[in-house]
């Protein structure tokens, strides 16, 4: 039964394919990436999250060997490999810009690292066909990069970096370039690609739901510091800190006063307004300012007081948010805050409940929620 | 919408009579029978048959063709090499200088360059002829290379070395494999501008010359100063119509491949669509 | 390794080919005239510190001196600054049309009228001033047309003359001009004209408050790219000018191959220079501004 989970990185046991010890790249004055340190396990899916200008792209680029650490050794296969150049490392990149030649074929293309070792023409050919075949891209063998569209571009390029079948495949922004339809298809297509071959995959993108579908693990990067390490899910639920939780997803954040109670804590956060009630994850003292981010999702509308919440506030709503599947309500509080509430539409239109200007309450348990120190 | 307007068709029709009407002129009078330049005096090839039997202008063209062969190639390479060195190799000590030295080449009068150069050819006791000729066309065509090239290099996607690198390339391999070809049409035109600027070159050559080798360009400058010359309108002629030729064979040549690969984006494009 | 061979041979080139010569041409200007082979005096020797201290010792500014007592020189400079000044001015009067209709015209005429205009600069420059010698001169095809229509009752001079020079000039650098500033108004987006003339603007207003100023960095490279090589311009004066012009590239060319006087055709040489280093430096200011602007 456990053997089915995958999660080496709570194995005490397991050796990491890759490991960043302390590294700092400095550029001139900037600090691109400051003082990391992380593990990056066989056969993971691994994805690095960040707004532009995190450092992600320049952690990447020392992977690949285009940028070289300016503090601490980065390990691969418990090797440094500062000192190795990019064309002796046994690692592959697929560009954001896909950096196909435009001046081969795509067989060329993706013949052109396996050329480079010098191996047999048979080897070559077979090896070529087997990531024609991965890619479904039999038919196009022959034709240009301009005579093929963006998605078929997208998968060369793939099929180019795995060609050599790199211990570990870079993805700098893989689906960028594709509108959100194909994209969507591409992301499993991907998983799938990834888990066929085996091969470890890090990915660089900005997207957080592309991260959350594709990631084994997700690693949210912020000013060259990674702030968390963590499953999608628990970066979901378990944000540590209020970056996490309001990079991902859409979150109400509360900031206010802790006072334990018992194993709860209960927040004042606002004058005339009942306290918040939360549990917390780790100590926290009395009288220490916490925030309590809750998914909107996980706050409840209703048109009278529900009896039995521990967490019940009323207010008016201020802006119907209507998407389709869900519906956001914003509402706001007599003291001018705006709380986010969102439910799925299983009825028709014609029978939702609540219109602009209704006084609603908003409530939920406390455990839906989570307190966060920073 | 761009509106089409009698002034801007007056404008342009004055305006390329203006840049052809000489030229025209030209030519239709090297086939003028008359000793008389501007007298009209009958149809007749009778200069052109002269031009060929003049051993001086032949003499004069294959030097020049010999110079300008030479002189482009070697100002290509070394054009290409300093196009590279300007992009690609970051800082080095006296960059500032290398650049200036680039650039300036390009604004300075050719009275000087020739000046100078010649004054360093007698400094160092060179013998003036071809080698010196072939030294001046180079080292200021150079520098128009390399501005061509690099114009292009700053619109190549660094992306597809590091790919070529990533993919095990050593840095020289990512060059001819995959930079080279990619840059092949600017270093092309380079050395197609580096051959007509030497063709073309009339000062320089003067003054880095000697009496050992005549370039075709300053036999035609002995032969005008004297006068408009049949002989000289019938050689005008041919040179105009080889380089017309192989201008309209060019921009055909580009054209169509630009058609071409205009028709396989699309085809891709709707490929994706199906 | 490969990276600094990449550096030094391009490098070690244009130090011995293009700094060192100028040098020369320096050292050469502060020496004086000798009747010996070289015709200069000192001549550089290296063999001690004490011959060098006597080289240097002996270099002067004599020939700068000279340059402005004779006024050949100032008038030559002056006329050339004067000459370039005039045909620049004209062959932006006439290049802009030519721009502007070219960027107006349809779009799949556009690469055919640009090659038009580049097809020129690929022929011979001697071939296309040498073109107007027939043209220009007393029994030459202008006049001869000018005559035949009853226009004018004797032939015009022109060849030889300002006049002929500045014809020349503009019709062996119109190209120069009409490209950058065509390339300015092809960028030109066509909804701003209309924009501004839905404001209220009428067709001349909104030419002159929205095209001109958004072709300006255009028309200055332009200016400069023909008014820096007119300066020292030496075909077109000794073809088209006659003895009567005066043009600074000439007078240097006459000096050394003529008078034999390499220090003064030196000295004539560097002040050259000189004149050239302002708009060289506001030519390139004007680049960099168009490429900060393109981003």
């Amino acid at each position: 039964m456990t053997q089915s989970v995958f999660a080496p990185w709570n194995d005490p046991g397991a050796k990491p394919l890759i490991q960043f010890k302390n590294v700092t790249k400095r550029f001139g004055e900037f600090v691109a990436i400051d003082d990391l340190t992380i593990d990056i396990f066989e056969q993971e899916f691994y994805a690095l999250l960040g707004p532009s200008g995190c450092g992600k792209t320049t952690l990447m680029r020392m992977l690949a060997g285009f940028e070289t650490p300016t503090e601490g050794t980065i390990l691969l296969d418990g090797q440094n490999i500062a000192p190795v150049p990019p064309n002796k490392r046994a690692v592959n990149m697929m560009f954001q810009s896909y950096a196909l030649f435009p001046h081969l074929s795509i067989w060329d293309n993706i013949a052109f690292g396996l050329k480079r070792e010098g191996l047999a023409k048979d080897v070559i050919g077979d090896r070529v066909q087997e990531m024609l075949r991965l890619t479904r891209l039999e038919k196009f063998a022959r034709r240009k990069p301009h005579q093929i569209s963006g998605g078929q571009r997208q998968r060369v390029a793939l099929a180019r970096s795995l060609a050599k079948a790199p211990k570990l495949l870079l993805l700098d922004e893989p689906l960028g370039a594709l509108d959100k339809k194909l994209r969507q298809e591409t992301q499993f297509e991907l998983m799938d690609i990834q888990e066929k071959t085996g091969t470890t995959f890090v990915i660089v993108t900005h997207d957080q739901e592309e991260a959350m579908t594709v990631a084994s693990r997700v690693a949210v990067m912020d000013h060259g510091k990674i702030i968390q390490v963590a499953t999608p899910a628990d970066i979901y639920e378990q944000p540590n800190s209020v970056y996490v939780a309001d990079f991902i997803g859409d979150v109400n954040i509360i900031e206010g006063k802790a006072e334990p109670q018992g194993g709860k804590v209960s927040i004042a956060w606002a004058e005339g307004q009942p306290n918040v009630t939360g549990t917390p994850s780790s100590e926290i003292t009395k009288g220490q300012t916490v925030h309590f981010a809750i998914r909107p999702e996980k706050v409840t509308i209703s048109a009278t007081k529900p009896e039995d919440a521990t967490n019940a506030i009323q207010g008016k709503i201020l802006d119907i948010a209507y998407l389709g599947n869900v519906s956001t309500y914003h509402v706001e509080l007599p003291n001018g805050v705006v709380i986010k509430s969102q439910t799925a539409n299983n009825r028709r239109l014609s029978r939702r409940s609540f219109t602009w200007e209704d006084d609603v309450w908003l409530s939920w348990t406390d455990t839906a929620g989570i307190l966060l120190e920073r | 919408m761009r509106r089409f307007s009698w002034f801007n068709a007056t404008s342009l029709t004055f305006g390329f009579a203006f840049l052809y009407l000489p030229m025209i002129i030209l030519v239709i009078y090297s086939f003028n029978a008359s000793k008389l330049v501007t007298v009209w005096a009958g149809f007749s090839t009778k200069w052109y048959g002269e031009l060929f039997q003049n051993e001086a202008f032949l003499d004069a063209v294959w030097v020049t063709l010999k110079v300008a062969i030479i002189s482009s190639t070697l100002a290509t390479v070394l054009g290409t090499m300093a196009a590279l060195v300007l992009l690609r190799s970051g800082r080095f000590f006296g960059r500032t200088l290398f650049s200036g030295m680039i650039y300036a080449p390009l604004v300075m009068p050719e009275v000087i360059t020739g000046l100078s150069l010649l004054l360093l050819f007698i400094g160092i006791g060179l013998d003036r002829g071809v080698l010196t000729i072939v030294l001046a066309h180079t080292t200021f065509a150079m520098c128009y290379v390399s501005v061509v090239v690099s114009s292009r290099l700053t619109t190549f996607d660094q992306s597809l070395e590091e790919a070529a690198l990533d993919l095990g390339c050593s840095p020289f391999q990512a060059f001819y494999l995959v930079t080279l070809p990619i840059i092949a049409p600017a270093v092309i035109s380079g050395w197609l501008l580096a051959f007509t600027l030497s063709l073309d070159d009339l000062v320089i050559a003067s003054f880095t010359a000697g009496p050992s080798a005549t370039t075709l360009p300053m036999k035609i400058w002995s032969s005008v100063r004297l006068g408009v010359s049949p002989e000289i309108n019938a050689l005008s002629t041919l040179m105009i119509g080889v380089v017309t030729l192989g201008v309209i064979c060019a921009s055909l040549i580009s054209k169509r491949s630009a058609m071409k690969r205009d028709q396989d984006e699309r085809t891709a494009e709707r490929a994706e669509a199906a | 390794m490969r990276r600094i061979s990449l550096i030094l041979v391009p490098y070690l080139w244009l130090l011995a080919l293009f700094l060192v010569p100028f040098l020369i041409v320096l050292k050469i200007s502060l020496s004086d005239t000798a009747l010996a082979i070289p015709p200069y005096t000192p001549t550089l020797d290296l063999s001690g510190w004490e011959t060098f201290r006597a080289f240097v010792g002996a270099l002067d500014m004599e020939n700068f001196v000279w340059l402005t007592e004779d006024d050949l020189y100032w008038k030559a400079y002056l006329s050339s600054l004067k000459i370039a000044l005039i045909s620049t001015f004209f062959t932006l009067l006439i290049g802009f049309p030519i721009a502007y209709g070219m960027a107006q015209a349809r779009e799949d005429w556009r690469p055919t009228l640009l090659m038009l205009v580049i097809l020129p600069f690929w022929t011979s420059f001697l071939i296309r001033v040498y073109s107007w010698m027939g043209i220009l001169s007393q029994e030459g095809y202008l006049n001869q047309l000018l005559l035949s229509f009853g226009l004018i009752d004797e032939p015009l001079i022109i060849l030889n003359t300002p006049v002929a020079v500045y014809i020349g000039i503009v019709y062996t650098y119109l190209p120069f001009m009409v490209l950058p500033v065509y390339s300015a108004l092809e960028k030109l987006d066509g909804s701003l004209l209309e924009a501004a003339e839905d404001l209220g603007c009428s067709r001349t207003s909104a030419f002159w408050l929205v095209t001109v100023p958004l072709s300006k960095s255009g028309i200055i490279a332009g200016s400069f790219l023909v008014f820096i090589p007119t300066l020292g311009e030496f075909v077109i004066p000794s073809l088209l000018g006659g003895s009567r012009t005066l043009m600074i590239g000439k007078v240097l060319w006459e000096e050394f191959f003529n008078n034999r006087d390499w220090p003064v055709a030196s000295a004539v040489a560097i002040i050259l220079l000189l004149i050239l280093v302002i708009p060289i430096i506001l030519f390139q200011r004007n680049e960099q501004k168009q490429r900060e602007a393109e981003g």
